[in-house]
């Protein structure tokens, strides 16, 4: 394993977190072969790519050891923002201004949570909730008061659901340029160095001279984007937005980053990680939905609702994986 | 040497490695009852990992460990505590959020009922302390709330409450202040007559001639020699520990003086009752050190001048500039162009877990990025650079930089800021708990510097170094310089004296000799 | 010149004692401050004052939350974190929905399935942090999703019942005073107090405070942190038996569990427990809860526009999170805010 790792350069749990999505895939191919198929892995793709918009933002932060609890009302004020923008600035500016002001509130808000985090020294764990309540709150008063549009524009329906390339969906192509911004950034440029650097050690890096609340602003900007950006592409592939549109995506984004080998603690873990993690939660969800274990469960004389079942499985697979790589080092 | 008996501790064959590091190689060590014995070597040389192996913090791969003449092994801190030994580490064991009291009788506390008996603890933390000689910390005091050197005297008071057949101090004394030297030296000394078998490693010379009954030497990772103390002579013992013939030269100063304005140049800086109107310069190729005793705010001083004090007042000039430095990017900045190289360098200097390689290009990076892009090369260039003109000695400059040697991580911490080219270096007691052959080199290295014309202000506890490196020294004595030491005057016993408050005289008086005790190496 | 030389040197230490222990325990006072204030403000504002029924009401109200908050602190102490809480506490309370019935022994013999079902699984999260060695955070997010599978397995539709004369004595008040007062009380004198004043519990502190420094010291660190999340089982256990009494029935509804652990970590926040561990109260955290539920109760009584509760509920845990940040104001180092 050693040997493998090294050779492509790519470290341990995400050679993990890739072999699982193989084994599973081929665990499915043995309901039907359709998983295997063309259509289906790149309707996955399209289904993992606003998961996958949503971890990259999440990955910088949980790499500065911070976390960002904001993001499900974040995704819900990027999408509903997006649709109700020709509603606030008329047909003309607002429909080619809907996706950029979607993302530009999630951005908002990440500023938000960047001041919290970085100059008041909130927690980031206890400011993001309390930033997610607030911004519920907003969206609960919005779509209270008045009828809002909550139709996606055309533009943002072809984002998340037109195809430029034939058979491949928009939304992956743009989780593709996110991804290769959040690389770039990553390992090649002075911020990526920061970030990491902050995660190992922040009180090394004020005094080596770098503007650590700038770095921490700049991070939790980017989350609130990325999230804002999930939700806009949300709304164009559900044609419409719509509350608590962001609440299922939390949890997994979360896991996607961590099976990805991030650790929670900050200053560890590579892009390529969280490209798996994604795929590999949104593998994990469609098969289980699709595979009906409670099916096969219920003629073993068990009846189970097919939830719970779903809901079990999911965290014993995250217990499992990450207990192959995810453990901390003893303390001796 | 005491040959009655079969020693206490005796341990024979430890080996210990780290990945491909070999820590420990068929080391041994033995010592007796109602005897200190010294531990004596380099850093890398193995004392830690030793001390950590019999204190149960580590397992070694192999070897014996008997105990009154029975096999024993310890699993755990809490399984070598349990056979009577008790260690007083470097980096203290103490839990911050707690009080003296509860950290003192952290484990086995005195019960009522099954719960924990608080008045009972307070007493035995009260005894302990006063056995101690820190009657003055309160027990239901927040660790937190103590500074450095009265909670080193918690840890050897908590060490003590267990009641130990063998205690070990590894560096204990290195914060304390001289008065509690003396008295925590006088406990050993009585716990000597009463039986304790006692394990002491320091690199202070003054402490160990003073201390120690027998010696053991080890250099990297393997054992040398053990000796009754007085047999050898320091040359000798530091040649056992360098395995080199060895003298301690510290290049010449320079008699140069250069025109123009200070480098530096401080008017009445003071700070929260803890910096009081301080006033000095620093001339472009002047090497000045501060002296005094520990806790004078020279720490401060350095932190203040580097721009991390908040309600500072006074002036600060950079070469007859006026300037405000008020943070260290402000600090660092080429108009100011300041460099620190901070006390504590696993977390202050370093990123532990980051490669040698990315921690040393760290506060340069602005110098290899363009529009925010790392210039891989021009980078590497330097990187490459730096290392050879240190010698930085590793494995493999890729792989982290916790696994350097102390010696080797300051000079990664110095290089980092090297690599801006800084005209003002600030250093805060820099070659702390490194190795005689890499303070040689970083000695050399200060009056290159100096000699290109660098200014360099420097906080240094060990009096030959200051006497030794420095143009000037200025002593500090509660916040403010009352002293300026230099040329002929520049002597241990001015700079002692100085120290003390008292008025500097030919010949010392019988009252230093304490003072001496803990503070020359 | 120490503290022996003054002449009643007995009684200045007395004092510093007592200065010490106040100042130890500032977070919790301010905790009851804050609570008290809010509930004078929302027992004079109501129209029909502060009667039995409306205190009993609130009571109920509070104490559920409490207990799910008081479960979140322990873990926290030790400077982790239960993200499962919530989930324990809807999966006891649909086990209490089918166990806790049929009077007299049956009942009794329910409770302990319970609360042994409760500390089961904080015995699950404790080995998996302790002995799988994963960040708590993740390793509960993943057992939390395996805690309510489990209790949709069991009330996959709302149902079943409770034993109607148990359910009665835990939610009436007797003389005005609501029993689950009672209950919170007697977890604080029975189960937090002597948990404090024990060997483990201590521990939890120091291994909160500084890991390495307790593992130096010899602190049985995998028992205390075992212990921590099993405790963290049993009082949500207690909440969830709580929640039972209340609803007459159990339902496994996902956002209910999401709702309360979230809600758990603002109370624990506001109730002055440091969530790096090391420092805190399980009493502050009651408060905290109180003050969580007295807000919303406080919106109600002031006839705001409902529509506006959400946002008013975020802004005050904001405000309540950032007045931590008062205290770099006093901050004369900036390297002090760096860890």
């Amino acid at each position: 394993m050693k040997n493998i790792t090294q050779m492509l350069k790519i470290d341990r749990p995400t050679l993990i977190a890739f072999l699982c999505v193989i084994v599973l895939l081929l665990l499915g191919a043995l309901y039907s072969p359709n998983f295997l198929s063309a259509d289906y892995l790149l309707k996955q793709l399209q289904v993992a790519s606003f998961l996958g918009v949503i971890a990259s933002g999440l990955m910088l932060v949980i790499l500065l050891g911070h976390i960002d609890l904001s993001i499900p009302w974040t995704i819900s004020i990027g999408g509903m923002m997006a649709t109700a923008s020709a509603g606030f600035f008329g047909p003309q500016i607002g429909v080619p201004l809907a996706i950029p002001f979607g993302i530009v509130c999630g951005l908002a808000v990440g500023l938000v949570n960047g001041f919290g985090v970085a100059y008041l020294r909130a927690p980031s764990m206890i400011f993001t909730l309390g930033v997610n309540a607030v911004a519920q709150g907003l969206m609960v008063i919005h779509t209270g008061g008045f009828a809002p549009q909550d139709h996606a524009t055309d533009a943002t329906i072809e984002l998340a659901a037109g195809h430029l390339i034939p058979g491949v969906a928009n939304s992956v192509i743009a989780w593709f340029v996110v991804g290769l911004a959040t690389v770039f950034v990553l390992s090649r440029t002075g911020l990526g160095r920061r970030i990491y650097a902050i995660g190992n050690r922040e009180r090394a890096v004020f005094l080596s001279g770098v503007n650590t609340r700038r770095v921490v602003l700049t991070c939790f900007a980017i989350s609130g984007a990325c999230a804002g950006a999930g939700g806009v592409l949300l709304a164009g592939y559900a044609n419409r937005s719509y509350q608590a549109m962001g609440d299922a995506y939390l949890l997994p984004a979360i896991a996607a980053v961590v099976l990805g080998g991030t650790s929670v603690m900050g200053g560890k873990g590579r892009y390529l990680g969280t490209v798996v993690g994604v795929i590999l939660i949104t593998i994990l969800q469609s098969i289980l939905s699709v595979l009906q274990p409670q099916a096969l469960l219920a003629e073993l004389g068990m009846k189970l609702p097919a939830e719970s079942v779903r809901q079990i499985i999911f965290g014993i697979v995250i217990v499992g994986m990450l207990l192959l790589y995810g453990r901390e080092k003893a303390i001796r | 040497m005491d040959s009655i008996g079969t020693p206490l501790l005796r341990m024979q064959g430890i080996n210990k490695h780290y990945g491909g590091v070999r820590a420990l190689e068929d080391v041994r060590f033995e010592c007796r009852e109602s005897t200190v014995h010294a531990v004596l070597g380099e850093n890398g040389a193995g004392k830690s990992t030793l001390i950590k192996v019999l204190s149960g913090v580590v397992q070694p791969d192999a070897g014996t460990i008997e105990l009154g003449g029975e096999r024993v092994t310890f699993p755990s801190p809490a399984a070598a505590n349990r056979a009577g030994i008790a260690c007083i580490f470097q980096e203290l064991s103490l839990a911050p959020d707690l009080t003296v009291a509860d950290n003192i009788s952290i484990t086995n506390p005195p019960k009522k009922l099954g719960l924990i008996d608080h008045r009972a603890q307070r007493r035995i933390a009260e005894e302990v302390l006063a056995r101690v000689g820190g009657e003055d910390i309160h027990p239901l005091t927040l660790v937190a709330d103590l500074p450095l050197s009265r909670r080193q005297m918690v840890e050897i008071a908590k060490a003590l409450a267990r009641n130990p057949r063998i205690l070990i101090l590894d560096e204990a004394t290195s914060a304390l202040t001289a008065a509690d030297v003396g008295k925590v030296f006088a406990m050993l000394k009585q716990l000597r007559t009463e039986g304790m078998s006692i394990v002491y490693i320091s690199h202070r010379m003054g402490e160990i001639k003073e201390l120690a009954d027998e010696c053991s030497v080890y250099r990297n990772g393997r054992y040398v020699a053990s000796f009754a103390a007085g047999t050898k002579s320091d040359d000798a013992i530091v040649e056992m520990m360098i395995g080199r013939e060895y003298s301690n030269v510290f290049p010449p100063r320079s008699a140069k003086v250069v025109e123009g304005p200070p480098a530096l140049s401080v008017r009445n800086l003071s700070w929260e009752g803890q910096l009081n109107s301080i006033s000095l310069d620093v001339r472009p190729g002047e090497i000045v050190g501060l002296g005094g005793l520990d806790g004078q705010g020279q720490r401060q001083l350095l932190l203040g001048l580097f721009g991390t004090l908040i309600g500072a007042t006074g002036a600060i000039e950079i070469n007859g500039v006026p300037v405000k430095v008020s943070s260290p990017e402000r600090a660092k900045s080429p108009n100011i162009a300041m460099a620190l190289i901070p006390e504590d360098r696993k977390n202050e200097g370093l990123m532990l877990p980051m490669s040698v390689r990315d921690n040393l290009s760290f506060a340069a990076l602005g110098r290899f990025t363009r529009f925010g892009v790392v210039d891989r090369k021009a980078e590497a260039k330097a990187i490459d650079e730096m290392i050879s003109l240190l010698q930085i000695r590793s494995d493999g400059v890729d792989g982290p930089v916790a696994s350097l040697s102390g010696g080797n991580q300051q000079k990664v911490v110095i290089g980092k800021w090297l690599m801006n080219r800084p005209r003002i270096i600030l250093l805060n007691d820099p070659t702390r708990g490194i190795d005689v052959g890499t303070k040689q080199e970083l000695y050399q290295l200060l009056r290159r510097l100096a000699a290109d014309g660098a200014a360099i202000l420097f906080y240094s506890t060990d009096y030959d170094e200051l006497i030794g490196c420095c143009d000037r020294v200025l002593v500090m004595y509660n916040g403010a310089v009352i002293r300026t030491l230099a040329g002929a005057e520049l002597t241990e016993h001015n700079l002692i004296a100085s120290a003390l408050n008292l008025p500097a005289s030919p010949t010392p008086g019988p009252g230093l000799a304490m003072a001496h005790a803990g503070a020359a190496s | 010149m120490s503290a022996t030389d003054f002449p009643r040197a007995e009684g200045r230490r007395f004092w510093e004692g007592w200065r010490h222990t106040i100042g130890g325990h500032r977070g919790l006072l301010i905790a009851i401050a804050i609570f008290a204030v809010m509930f004078a403000v929302y027992g004079w504002k109501q129209p029909v004052g502060l009667t039995s029924n409306i205190i009993n009401t609130a009571a109920n109200k509070g104490v559920l939350l409490a207990l799910v908050a008081m479960a979140q602190t322990v873990p926290v102490l030790t400077g982790g974190l239960d993200l499962s809480v919530g989930m324990v506490f809807v999966f006891t309370n649909c086990l209490a929905a089918s166990v806790v019935v049929g009077g007299g022994v049956q009942t009794a013999a329910g409770i302990v399935a319970v609360l042994a079902a409760g500390s089961t699984c904080g015995l699950i999260n404790g080995l998996i942090v302790v002995y799988g060695r994963l960040q708590p955070i993740i390793a509960t997010l993943a057992t939390g999703a395996i805690y309510f599978g489990i209790a949709l397995i069991l009330r996959p539709d709302p149902g079943g019942s409770v034993d109607p004369d148990f359910a009665d004595f835990m939610t009436r008040s007797t003389w005005g005073i609501p029993s689950s007062i009672i209950l919170v009380i007697a977890v604080v004198v029975l189960i937090w107090i002597p948990y404090r004043r024990s060997v483990l519990g201590r521990a939890a502190y120091a291994i909160g405070s500084s890991e390495q420094a307790a593992y130096m010291s010899g602190v049985p660190i995998a028992r205390a942190k075992v212990l921590a999340y099993v405790l963290s089982g049993v009082l949500a256990a207690i909440g969830g038996i709580l929640l039972t009494c209340i609803t007459y029935s159990g339902e496994a509804r996902a956002a209910l569990g999401g709702d309360y652990t979230l809600n758990s970590i603002a109370a624990v926040v506001i109730g002055g427990t440091s969530l790096f561990g090391g420092a805190g109260s399980a009493i502050g955290s009651i408060f905290g809860a109180f003050v969580m539920r007295t807000v919303g109760d406080l919106l109600f009584v002031f006839d705001m526009d409902p529509l506006w509760q959400p946002l008013f509920v975020g802004v005050v845990l904001l405000l309540a999170v950032s007045t931590g940040s008062l205290r770099l104001l006093r901050i004369r180092n900036k390297l002090d805010l760096y860890r």
